[in-house]
């Protein structure tokens, strides 16, 4: 078990290198540098003084070769926390970035709660049951929730609420408590807001979830030891809690790996659309303005958290699945 | 009436449920000929072609869906036929125009004579704010095959003949309304038919090409060239796609023409795409090239790129092309999210991302709920292409039986 952690471990360092390199690759991508961006908006009279542009010249090596920006980039964040300067908020990245990305994770960790909370029971219910009526709506609104575009799901749903409801679906909490200090009403205001953007992004999801939860199961049904089982004598609620379902929960758990992405991503698009104050609509800032540490920082933040909920599913499958920690 | 007729059942697969089925020694490859038993009784034995077709035509779905998608492309390759009218001609007076309904008899009663009504205006006194109303007054003839603006077609010449429109040119004939500017929405989603059909299809085809050679690689050698594909892989699923593609979407220059941005749309698409064709075809690859039939080739003395092409490929293409279509969905799902949010696709380009970006807030939508069909166009061409796709995957194997 501890090889087998280890050995995540290592693989974990070198995908983290691998993401900061590529993140660094998309800040560096568009035409001109930070310098030239910064000079332009100097000259459009905002108050970025000399002194300043030569200090964050040195600062980001800009007059130096690419790997050595790259390691002034890199360092900078791994031993002061220092994620570079955003000229578009006229603020160090560091201090913008945390509160959007916590909204970020809480939603897709959120969201990931939803959607195995759902497409469990009703994975086990359209495989037990399969051929049904129930069966069959399942599998038509699943093929559905994943045809729509997240973003649409969450515009109809907008129009739903201001047309029907007259009130104005988005944001995560209420105005009287945007600015307000935590306390459990600000918590349940929250948690009020949430369900929303968590069925949005989650609807896909969802609907893949149960498409493999009624798989798998469905492979276990119709082994030997199940019939076994039943000749037996055992209740057909044991009989498929017992070990069908167990079976079945493995590849449900393995798939977190990809599911996790797919959701940060989710939440990324719908956050723009419902306004929510998350990493999406700065990101999306922040692109369209080349703000491109701002932007650097988000994109490898977000694919570095990814990465450890997939490290951290990966350690929970092993400790579930003894087969998997031999392989 | 499909368990009727025999099939072709090959020796390595015994069937087991093989009541209804004559258990006939046929080839695995091409079972075309006609086997004799020694009684003299002919057998009709049918092809992996026509196993395929039948068990593809009992999925009905996926029937359904081949039609609805043969149809959808249809429209967009003839797009400029099939659309009323310039997909950029803008009208100041028609802003927002909500849809006109057909009305195919004559309101005098003197027969068959189809047309719409022209809109009046009403300003509201308080807020200025214009709304249309349909005055039966102003009848507007509308007919099939009628000539419009002029386009070029295909690029190769002029012409101006739409399929449906008003009798008189540019009279307003807005089926499905109009947007900001008075562009007709649904010449527009013909269009953009076009464009977001076509940008599954490119980006996938190169998907499939360096999946099928990066994946081919795997599975057929293994090994150290295995490992480090398979981490490649393993390292581009783990990211975020969408901030990574805006990343790079958002680095594309404003400069660029239209075309070179729609080129690179599809090779960023494909950068993640490809991933899960090279896996599929890894799978396929380790699981044929230990089969007999393989091993009888080389030991015949084929070269490797004989045995790849002639004896691997046509054993598990079918199988890919059913997984190529299920990842055109995802493509296109994926260009109209990027052009949603104004990274992917510019204007004056028309597609269903792109359209919808003019829907992109709620007062919009509330205003002017029509500009959310291209939407609808999306989910009825990705349920489409989903539902064809499960049905060429059955088809793909028809020997399974589920």
């Amino acid at each position: 078990m501890i090889h087998f952690i280890a050995k995540r471990l290592v693989a974990m360092v070198v995908m983290m290198f691998l993401i900061s390199v590529a993140a660094f690759v998309i800040i560096q991508l568009p035409p001109g540098d930070f310098l030239t961006t910064l000079v332009a908006s100097m000259q459009q009279g905002s108050d970025v003084s000399q002194e300043q542009i030569a200090f964050l010249t040195r600062r980001f090596g800009l007059d130096q070769p690419l790997y050595i920006q790259y390691w002034r980039w890199i360092s900078g964040i791994l031993l002061e926390g220092d994620f570079g300067y955003s000229f578009q908020w006229k603020r160090p990245v560091a201090e913008l970035i945390w509160d959007q990305l916590g909204f970020t994770m809480l939603l897709s960790l959120a969201t990931l709660l939803f959607a195995w909370a759902i497409s469990f029971p009703i994975g086990v219910y359209s495989a037990v049951k399969q051929y049904s009526i129930g069966d069959y709506i399942v599998t038509f609104i699943g093929f559905i929730g994943l045809a729509i575009p997240n973003f649409l799901l969450a515009l109809v749903l907008m129009y739903i609420g201001f047309r029907y409801f007259g009130q104005s679906v988005g944001g995560l909490f209420s105005p009287e408590y945007r600015t307000a200090p935590w306390s459990w009403a600000k918590v349940w205001d929250l948690i009020s807001h949430l369900w929303i953007p968590m069925i949005v992004i989650g609807a896909a999801r969802t609907a893949e979830l149960i498409r493999i939860m009624r798989a798998n199961l469905l492979d276990e049904l119709n082994k030997p030891y199940v019939t076994t089982a039943r000749a037996k004598g055992l209740s057909e609620v044991r009989l498929i809690l017992k070990y069908p379902i167990r079976i079945a929960l493995n590849p449900f758990v393995s798939t977190v790996g990809w599911v996790l992405p797919s959701l940060v991503s989710g939440a990324v698009i719908v956050s723009v659309v419902l306004n929510l104050p998350t990493v999406g609509p700065l990101l999306l800032t922040s692109l369209q303005s080349q703000d491109m540490y701002l932007a650097g920082g988000f994109i490898l933040l977000l694919s570095v958290l990814t990465l450890v909920g997939t490290i951290v599913s990966d350690i929970l499958l092993a400790i579930l699945d003894p087969r998997i920690r031999l392989e | 009436m499909t368990t009727e007729l025999p099939s072709a059942v090959p020796e390595t697969h015994p069937r087991t449920k093989g009541d209804t089925l004559p258990t006939v020694a046929a080839r695995n490859s091409v079972a075309d000929d006609i086997a004799e038993s020694d009684a003299g009784t002919v057998v009709d034995v049918a092809s992996q072609w026509q196993l395929m077709r039948w068990k593809f035509s009992r999925h009905k779905a996926a029937v359904v869906s081949l039609w609805i998608v043969a149809f959808i492309y249809f429209v967009g390759a003839f797009a400029e036929i099939i659309a009323p009218q310039d997909p950029n001609r803008t009208s100041g007076r028609h802003q927002y125009a909500p849809p006109m309904a057909i009305h195919f008899f004559a309101e005098d009663g003197s027969g068959f004579a189809p047309h719409v009504h022209d809109y009046s205006f009403e300003t509201d006194p308080r807020t200025y704010r214009k709304t249309f109303v349909e005055d039966p007054e102003k009848v507007i003839p509308i007919a099939l095959f009628v000539q419009g603006d002029t386009y070029h077609f295909w690029g190769l010449f002029e012409w101006n003949i739409h399929l449906i429109g008003p009798v008189e040119p540019r009279q307003p004939f807005y089926l499905l309304g109009t947007d900001r500017l008075g562009r007709d929405n649904i010449s527009r989603i013909v269009h953009g038919t076009r464009v977001s059909m076509s940008i599954g299809l490119v980006g996938v085809a190169v998907s499939l090409v360096i999946g099928l050679i990066l994946g081919g690689l795997s599975g057929y050698y293994g090994g150290r060239v295995d490992h480090a594909i398979q981490r490649t892989i393993e390292f581009l699923r783990s990211m975020p796609t969408i901030p990574l593609w805006m990343g790079l979407a958002a680095a594309i220059p404003l400069t660029w023409d239209p075309l070179a941005v729609y080129f690179m749309i599809t090779v960023l698409l494909s950068l993640i795409g490809w991933t899960s064709l090279a896996r599929e075809t890894r799978g396929k690859v380790m699981s044929l090239k230990n089969e007999d039939f393989v091993t009888a080739a080389r030991l015949d003395g084929v070269s490797e790129f004989r045995i790849i092409t002639r004896q691997l490929l046509p054993a598990f293409m079918s199988h890919i092309i059913a997984v190529t279509t299920l990842a055109i969905p995802e493509m296109i799902l994926a260009e109209t999210a990027l052009s949603f949010l104004g990274i992917g696709l510019r204007a004056p380009v028309v597609s269903w991302g792109v359209l919808l970006q003019e829907a992109q807030n709620v007062n919009t939508v509330a205003t002017a709920p029509w500009l959310i069909l291209p939407g609808v166009a999306v989910v009825i061409a990705v349920l489409a292409l989903n539902f064809l796709g499960d049905g060429l995957r059955d088809a793909a194997d028809p020997y399974s039986h589920n």
